[in-house]
């Protein structure tokens, strides 16, 4: 039937991923290393513009470092699952760990005044600074991540780069 | 590669009264990496006993929020000491970092290296 014809000829770009991975690596600095540069380098490839690969790659860091860290508690035996999937306009990722999560919603504000000073808590908010969408599941093992490219890279918006 | 542990990570430089340190690395990240940079930055203080410390991020293009503890450590060990420490040279899109943690009111941060000298 001519309609079923034009429906299978119909571009399908918007809505199927142009690259989908999934992947497990041990809790360890090392892989999480080699699995942010094979992302990045996806990235690069498919030409997303600087300004996106810095945030991504910043939320990135920040997702696996507290998968590894507090999620697995740098337990080597506990694995970290990572599905990214990289559409013409975003990219998508979820990060889960083998540890017990943890209630975001517990994370005290590292800019309030008297936590300026905390070395530690800022991973959560630069994600969510970086990202436009950071989501945990209920148990809070799994953070879910998404990116919107920005349509042409506006230089006067963001002074240099 | 990946472990270096004795690889000296900080250019230190003498200029007046105050030391200035280059980083090394162009990416401050990974536990340990940062556990090293963290520990000779600390090294300064209370080992050599440096306290105007300039830290100059000319070479740096990327620092996860783990190294921004360690600065914030450093910033505490030196006020303890009686020293000050100032940032210099922080490529726009770190300096984005801190304004976003709001570091950038817990840090003295100046644009230029030479400004930075004369602010202390």
């Amino acid at each position: 039937m001519p309609l079923t014809v034009a429906t299978i000829m119909k571009p399908q770009r918007d809505v199927s991923p142009a690259i989908a991975l999934e992947v497990s690596i041990p809790s360890d600095a090392a892989e999480a290393r080699r699995l942010q540069d094979e992302i990045e380098q996806v990235l690069l490839a498919r030409q997303v513009n600087d300004r996106d690969i810095f945030s991504i790659k910043l939320a990135l860091e920040e997702a696996l470092v507290n998968a590894i860290k507090h999620g697995n508690q740098m337990n080597h035996l506990k694995k970290i699952h990572v599905a990214y999937q990289l559409f013409p306009d975003h990219f998508d990722i979820q990060i889960t760990d083998d540890g017990p999560g943890f209630d975001p919603s517990d994370v005290p504000d590292p800019t309030a005044f008297e936590n300026l000073e905390r070395p530690c808590g800022r991973g959560l908010m630069l994600m969510r600074h970086y990202m436009n969408e950071v989501a945990y599941n209920d148990l809070g093992n799994t953070v879910t991540m998404s990116k919107l490219f920005r349509t042409n890279p506006n230089p006067s918006a963001n002074g240099k780069k | 590669m990946s472990s270096q542990p004795r690889r000296r990570r900080l250019e230190v430089e003498q200029i007046g009264d105050v030391t200035v340190v280059n980083f090394v690395d162009r990416k401050i990240l990974d536990d340990q990496n940062i556990q090293i940079i963290g520990d000779q930055l600390f090294g300064l203080v209370e080992n050599e006993g440096f306290r105007k410390l300039l830290l100059n991020f000319g070479n740096v293009e990327y620092l996860s929020s783990a190294a921004l503890g360690k600065l914030i450590t450093l910033n505490k060990k030196l006020h303890t000491a009686g020293g000050r420490l100032i940032l210099c040279n922080i490529d726009p899109q770190i300096l984005e970092v801190f304004e976003i943690t709001k570091l950038d009111k817990v840090f003295n941060i100046q644009k230029e290296e030479q400004a930075a000298l004369q602010a202390f």
